[in-house]
């Protein structure tokens, strides 16, 4: 398979190259500001410590992990639609991990000190840990990708998918502890956290492998197959469902008891931007709207499917803004059975309004995600397979 | 007869004035009744458990001195916006059953168990063998895991660039920083700021010692009335207690 371009498709990839380089800079540029000003230019405050910059990069991280499911169907469990698409969800992981990491590292009050980070290693840290897991991620997904793409290493196929696919699950049971095993506030500290952030990510990542698949098909003029975005679609909405489910679970036990129910009528009732983007931003148009798109008789065609996914991509920023930003927001319980004032905000809800350089840099992010996807597709013409191909490989197996 | 008198109201007299000298020297001497300062170089020993007995009765809640006397010590400018730091704080607390209003100070624990000494991945935070919990300036990366681990909310954020800071108290933008239980003192055998300044305004509501030293006077008000810790249900045994809670 040669790499063949027009001169009309190359300029299309150099435009876009330019576009994905402009908003990364911009990202990085937004970073330095906020380095040489100190967080007094975010909106973060003594209250609100992880702002925006961490909506976007748990999204990444989280989703980066989630994509590589489809390689796990592919390798792990055999399924030969998958199989051709593990490439680019494994170059996809890659990007995601790349540039979430970057957002929470340029995001730290001192990024200058990140090697400190990998010198000075505590072992009680859930932050330490997930050090080596990502980097292990890194290494393990080239890895599977390099035994995917060279038909020499093809034999390790297998065995390095079942080792993605163990370390992607404890990568993401990592990231869900940096919550769960905080017992200070009352929206973090529970079990159910790691779960949760398990089967949100099998439900992002496979929403942004949508989006991302179709678009990189319809720009490399490559069709894809109806069937088998039909069998995807399909996980994709038992995913949500999954998602749905242990939200509610994670919000029925908090609300059954007593110390948790101020919080929880904060979240679903009566903290004002958090409830509407709870109940509209994740479970309306995050997630019921996605299920009508992917099950309603009569839709489930692929632009409903990508439509879908997009939705579920954006009902996942409205969870986590409200996880990660309303969890912080509601007062300690320091003093309970007392009304608490302070000049410090005890008792008090706190204020948060995100700063342009916070989202700047949270594209910036995605943009170092999008330039490694492309460029990978573009190098690597085998991210992309070609469906007719596989089919008559599958009738005939 | 008159003899016997004389000697009984002699011996009244020295007794008396011993009193006296004893309650007019009780903010320097009573309060914090540590034995000595450590020699420099000489590491801190776990033999040694400094806390502190709040005394919530006695913290009048129009006082701010303990606040300032922070401030002035470590070379933090008092909060005026919500991204300035602060390292001891006055909460006032009104009980919801019966409408009792009390005030204290708040600040770093010094927890037995800190959480925020657990999820600091470089640990920058660490506790001292004498039981005080401190961010290594120098090391702490400003990821803010402490600050969301801290059931207290007893750590700052510096946002800003430090202009002038004291000597004795390295701050520097993009790091966590929080109560020392101002180290710098207590290892030259002198009480905390705030401590120090309590007493000075009358109140004596911080007493300042030796957890583990069963003759400090520390040791035995804890042992003599009823005090409770903060949060006590966590079990990260902090070593400020308090009374009236």
């Amino acid at each position: 398979m040669q790499n063949t371009f027009t001169q009309s498709e190359s300029r299309y990839f150099y435009a876009l190259v330019a576009f994905g380089l402009l908003i990364a800079a911009i990202g990085l540029a937004a970073a330095h500001y906020m380095e040489q000003h100190g967080h007094v230019v975010t909106g973060m405050n003594q209250q609100v410590v992880w702002g925006m910059p961490h909506v976007f990069a748990i999204f990444m991280i989280v989703a980066a992990s989630g994509v590589l499911n489809v390689a796990a169907i592919g390798s792990v469990f055999g399924k030969i639609a998958y199989k051709g698409r593990a490439p680019l969800a494994g170059m996809l992981s890659i990007a995601m991990l790349a540039g979430g990491l970057a957002v929470l590292m340029l995001d730290l009050g001192r990024p200058d000190r990140v090697i400190v980070a990998a010198t000075n290693f505590n072992p009680t840290s859930v932050f330490a840990w997930n050090l080596p897991l990502y980097s292990g991620l890194f290494f393990l997904v080239s890895l599977y990708m390099w035994a995917l793409l060279e038909r020499r290493m093809n034999g390790w196929v297998k065995p390095v998918g079942i080792a993605v696919f163990t370390w992607r699950i404890i990568l993401t049971t990592g990231t869900g502890l940096i919550f769960a095993f905080l017992v200070a506030r009352q929206a973090y500290g529970s079990a159910v956290l790691p779960p949760m952030f398990l089967v949100m990510s099998f439900t992002w990542g496979l929403a942004v492998f949508h989006v991302v698949q179709s678009a990189m098909y319809a720009w490399n003029g490559k069709t894809l197959d109806p069937a088998i975005l039909h069998r995807m679609k399909n996980l994709l909405g038992i995913f949500v469902i999954g998602t749905l489910y242990l939200v509610a679970a994670y919000h029925l036990t908090n609300l059954y008891f007593a110390k948790q129910a101020a919080f929880e009528h904060f979240i679903l009732r009566d903290g004002g931007l958090y409830p509407v983007l709870f109940w509209g931003g994740y479970v309306m148009f995050g997630s019921l709207l996605p299920l009508l798109l992917i099950f309603l008789p009569g839709l489930g065609k692929p632009k409903f499917v990508v439509a879908a996914s997009l939705l579920v991509i954006l009902g996942s920023f409205a969870l986590l803004y409200v996880f990660i930003i309303g969890g912080q927001v509601f007062p300690l319980s320091i003093f309970p059975g007392y009304e608490v004032s302070s000049n410090f905000g005890d008792g008090q809800i706190a204020s948060y309004h995100p700063s342009l350089p916070e989202f700047l840099l949270g594209f910036g992010g995605l943009a170092i995600a999008f330039l490694i996807t492309i460029v990978g597709v573009r190098v690597i013409d085998s991210l992309l397979p070609h469906d007719r191909v596989e089919r008559r490989h599958q009738e005939a197996g | 007869m008159s003899d016997e008198v004389n000697l009984n109201r002699r011996q009244f007299l020295t007794k008396a004035s011993a009193a006296v000298a004893g309650i007019a020297i009780a903010p320097g001497m009573l309060l914090f009744d540590f034995a000595h300062g450590r020699p420099l170089g000489e590491a801190a020993s776990n033999a040694v458990r400094w806390g502190m007995l709040i005394d919530t009765t006695q913290c009048d809640s129009g006082c701010n001195e303990c606040v300032t006397a922070c401030s002035k010590e470590n070379g933090w400018p008092e909060a005026k916006s919500s991204t300035d730091v602060q390292w001891i704080r006055k909460v006032e607390l009104k009980q919801i059953s019966t409408g009792r209003q009390s005030s204290l100070p708040m600040m770093c624990q010094h927890c037995a168990e800190p959480p925020c000494v657990d999820v600091c991945p470089t640990a920058a935070s660490f506790k001292r063998a004498d039981g005080i919990v401190l961010v290594d300036k120098h090391r702490c990366i400003g990821c803010r895991y402490c600050m969301m681990a801290c059931p207290y909310k007893a750590r700052s954020f510096v946002h800003e660039a430090v202009i002038d800071h004291d000597s004795d108290m390295p701050r520097g933008k993009g790091t966590v920083e929080s109560c020392t239980l101002c180290v710098h003192r207590v290892d030259k055998g002198e009480a905390p700021a705030c401590v120090e300044a309590c007493a000075k305004a009358g109140h004596r509501a911080i007493l300042f010692g030796d957890l583990n030293d069963p003759n400090s006077e520390i040791y035995l008000r804890i042992r003599s009335v009823t005090t409770s810790q903060l949060r006590a249900d966590l079990g990260l045994n902090p070593g400020i207690s308090f009374v009236g809670l």
